[in-house]
C-alpha cells in the first residue's frame, strides 16, 4: 500500500474512533473497481493480483472489526443481537462471494464474475452506508470512555497483507 | 438512532414488485393510445388525448413505480419502519391502478361521475398512504440529505394529489375553476416536488453506490429540496391572485435550472466514477440527465423566442422530454437494479449460510435488457421527432408501447427467476420458507 494512501486511511488528526474503518471503506472501492475492470478487459493475470489484495484487505477490514470493534460495542452496550451481528451475518454473505468470485477467476468466466462482482458490489456498498451512517457514530457514542485500538489493528492487519504502513 | 435497530425491516419481496409490474403496461397502453389517436394527440398539452397520455405515464407508470419503490427504500436507506406495509400495499395497489384508469377514461367522454370516482379512489390510496409513510419518514432516527429530500418528496406528493382531487372535482362538478392555473400548480408539485424529489433523494444513495463516484457535494444536497419548494411556492401563488404574472416565465426557468443543477452534477460525477465497467443503469440515468438538460435548454429557448415558445406543440415537446425523457429513462433503469438485487437478497435469505443463491446477472437476460434500453431511447428520440413531424406520431407511440411492454416483460422474467430459484433452493431441503 504506497504511503499517500496510508496517509488516507491513517490521517494524522482521526476525528473519531472509528475514521480509519471508514476511510479504509473508500479504498477498498479502488481495489474493488480496479479488479473489475482488469476482469472486464479479460486480463485474467492483473485481476488475479488485483484481487487477492482486494480479498486480503477486505479480510484485515472484517477481523478488525469482528475481533477489536465489535465485541468492544457490545461489551460497552450490553446490545449482542443488534446490529454488530447483522454486521457479522454480512460480513459472512461477502466471504460466499469472494469464494464465488475466486472459482470465476480459475475458471477465468467473465460472465460468472462479472455477475457476482455486481452482487457484492451492491451488498459491500449497502453494508457500508449502514456502517458509517448508523453503527459506526454508535460505536463512536458509547466507546468514547474505554476506546479500543482500532487504528492499531486494522494498520497491523494490513502492514501483513503488505509492508508499508508503519504501526 | 435506536439501539435495537436490526436492519432487517425490508418488506415481503411482494410488497415493490406488485408495483413494479403493473407499471410498465400503463406505459404500454399510453403508446397505443398514439398510436390509435396519431398526430391529433400531440396538437397541445390540452387535449383529453394529451391529457389521458400525461395521466398513463404520471399516475400509471411513474407513480405505481416510485410508490413501490418507497416501500423498499425507506426500510432499506432510511432505517424507517413502514407499518403494516404488506397490508398498506394491498390497499394502495389496486386502488391507485383502479383511479388511473378512471381518471384516464374520465377525459374524453369528461364524465363526472368517473371524475368523482377516481378522486375518491386517490384520497383514499394516497391519503393512507402518506399517513403511514409519512409517520416512517418521520420516526426514522436516521438522519441526512437523502431523509430530508425524501419528506419533501412526500409532502409534494400530497400537495400533488390535493390539487388533483380539487381538480378532479372541479371538472366533474363543471365547475369553473382557473383550470390553466391549477394544472400549472397541480403538475409542477407532481414532477418538481414529489418525482423530481424522490428521484433526487434517491439518486444520492444509489448514484454512489452502485457507480462508485464521489458523494453529492453537501451545498446541493442541503439547498436542493428547500430551492425547490420555495420555486413551488413562489408558482403557486398564480392560485391566489394575477401579482406574479409577469414574473411566471422566470419563476419556471427557476425551477428548470434548480433540477437541471441536479442533473449536471450528477453527469459529473458520474463522470468521476471509479467503476468503469458498462452498465445498463448508468446508461438510463445518464440519457435521463441529459434530457433533463435538454429540458432546460429547450425552456431557455422558447423564453427567449416566444414564437417557438407560445407553439401549442412547445409545451408537448418539453412533456415528452420530462416525462418519457428524463423520468420513464431514470425509473426504467432504476427497476433493472432494483429487482435483481432484490431477488438475490431474499434468496440469500432463504438459503440461510448454507447455500448460494445465483448471482444478479442471472435474473434478467443482460442483452434483453440492453436491446430494450436501446429501443427505449430510439422510441424517445422519434417521439420527439412526431412533435416535429405529426406523421411519425403513430410509429413513435408503437416503439414506446413495445419498449414498454419489453420492460414489462424483462420485470416478469426477474419474477420468474426468484420463483425458480426459489423452488429449487427449497427443493434442496436447504432454504426453509418463513
Amino acid at each position: 500500500m504506497p504511503q499517500n494512501m496510508c496517509a488516507l486511511i491513517f490521517p494524522k488528526n482521526s476525528m473519531t474512533l472509528t475514521q480509519p474503518l471508514n476511510n479504509h471503506h473508500k479504498h477498498c472501492d479502488e481495489l474493488f473497481a480496479t479488479t473489475e475492470e482488469a476482469a472486464g478487459r479479460r486480463n485474467w493475470t492483473l485481476c488475479a493480483k488485483n484481487f487477492d489484495r482486494f480479498h486480503q484487505e477486505m479480510e484485515a477490514h472484517f477481523s478488525t472489526e469482528e475481533q477489536v470493534l465489535f465485541p468492544a460495542f457490545e461489551s460497552a452496550t450490553g446490545i449482542t443481537a443488534g446490529p454488530s451481528r447483522m454486521m457479522r451475518f454480512e460480513h459472512t454473505q461477502m466471504r460466499e462471494l469472494f469464494e464465488q468470485m475466486a472459482a470465476a477467476l480459475r475458471a477465468q468466466d467473465g460472465d460468472e464474475f462479472a455477475g457476482v462482482a455486481e452482487t457484492l458490489l451492491i451488498l459491500m456498498q449497502q453494508h457500508n452506508m449502514k456502517e458509517e451512517n448508523m453503527l459506526y457514530p454508535m460505536c463512536d457514542r458509547s466507546l468514547g470512555a474505554h476506546p479500543p485500538d482500532v487504528e492499531g489493528s486494522l494498520r497491523k492487519r494490513l502492514q501483513e497483507v503488505e509492508q508499508t504502513c508503519p504501526v | 438512532m435506536h439501539p435495537d435497530l436490526s436492519f432487517d425491516q425490508a418488506p415481503p419481496v411482494s410488497v415493490p414488485y406488485r408495483f413494479f409490474l403493473t407499471a410498465p403496461w400503463f406505459g404500454v397502453a399510453a403508446g397505443l393510445l398514439l398510436v390509435i389517436q396519431g398526430g391529433d394527440a400531440l396538437v397541445s398539452r390540452w387535449t383529453p388525448q394529451a391529457l389521458m397520455l400525461t395521466h398513463l405515464l404520471t399516475v400509471g407508470f411513474m407513480l405505481q413505480a416510485m410508490v413501490g419503490a418507497l416501500f423498499q427504500f425507506i426500510p432499506v436507506a432510511a432505517g424507517g419502519n413502514v407499518w403494516q406495509a404488506n397490508r398498506l400495499a394491498s390497499l394502495v395497489h389496486p386502488v391507485l391502478a383502479v383511479a388511473a384508469v378512471l381518471l384516464v377514461l374520465a377525459f374524453p367522454s369528461s364524465t363526472p361521475a368517473l371524475f368523482h370516482a377516481a378522486a375518491g379512489l386517490f384520497a383514499i390510496a394516497l391519503g393512507s398512504y402518506g399517513l403511514i409513510v409519512g409517520i416512517a419518514l418521520w420516526r426514522t432516527p436516521a438522519q441526512g440529505a437523502t431523509i430530508l429530500t425524501l419528506r419533501v418528496a412526500l409532502f409534494g406528493l400530497m400537495v400533488t394529489a390535493t390539487l388533483g382531487v380539487v381538480l378532479a372535482i372541479g371538472l366533474g362538478l363543471q365547475k369553473s375553476l382557473d383550470l390553466f392555473e391549477w394544472t400549472n400548480v397541480h403538475a409542477a408539485w407532481g414532477l418538481g416536488g414529489w418525482a423530481l424529489m424522490l428521484i433526487a433523494g434517491v439518486s444520492y444513495f444509489v448514484v454512489p453506490m452502485f457507480q462508485l463516484t464521489p458523494k453529492y457535494p453537501a451545498w446541493l444536497t442541503r439547498t436542493l429540496p428547500w430551492a425547490m419548494l420555495a420555486v413551488l411556492c413562489l408558482w403557486s401563488s398564480q392560485l391566489i391572485g394575477d401579482g406574479f404574472v409577469w414574473l411566471r416565465g422566470r419563476i419556471w426557468l427557476m425551477g428548470l435550472l434548480v433540477a437541471t443543477t441536479w442533473g449536471v452534477v450528477t453527469l459529473r460525477l458520474q463522470f468521476r466514477r471509479r467503476r468503469k465497467v458498462p452498465d445498463i443503469t448508468l446508461t438510463f440515468f445518464r440519457g435521463g440527465m441529459l434530457s433533463l438538460v435538454a429540458l432546460f435548454i429547450s425552456a431557455l429557448l422558447f423564453e427567449v423566442n416566444p414564437n417557438w415558445g407560445t407553439h401549442p406543440r412547445a409545451d408537448v415537446w418539453l412533456g415528452v422530454l420530462i416525462l418519457q425523457g428524463v423520468f420513464v429513462s431514470v425509473i426504467n433503469g432504476m427497476l433493472y437494479k432494483i429487482m435483481p438485487f432484490l431477488n438475490w437478497l431474499h434468496l440469500q435469505r432463504l438459503c440461510g449460510l448454507t447455500v448460494v443463491p445465483p448471482n444478479m446477472k442471472k435474473m434478467i437476460p443482460d442483452v434483453s435488457m440492453f436491446w430494450q434500453m436501446r429501443l427505449h431511447f430510439s422510441a424517445l428520440a422519434l417521439m420527439l421527432c412526431s412533435v416535429v413531424w405529426p406523421i411519425l406520431t403513430r410509429p413513435a407511440g408503437a416503439l414506446f408501447a413495445l419498449s414498454c411492454a419489453w420492460m414489462g416483460v424483462n420485470l416478469l422474467i426477474g419474477v420468474k427467476s426468484y420463483r425458480q430459484f426459489k423452488v429449487q433452493i427449497l427443493a434442496s431441503g436447504a432454504g426453509s420458507e418463513s
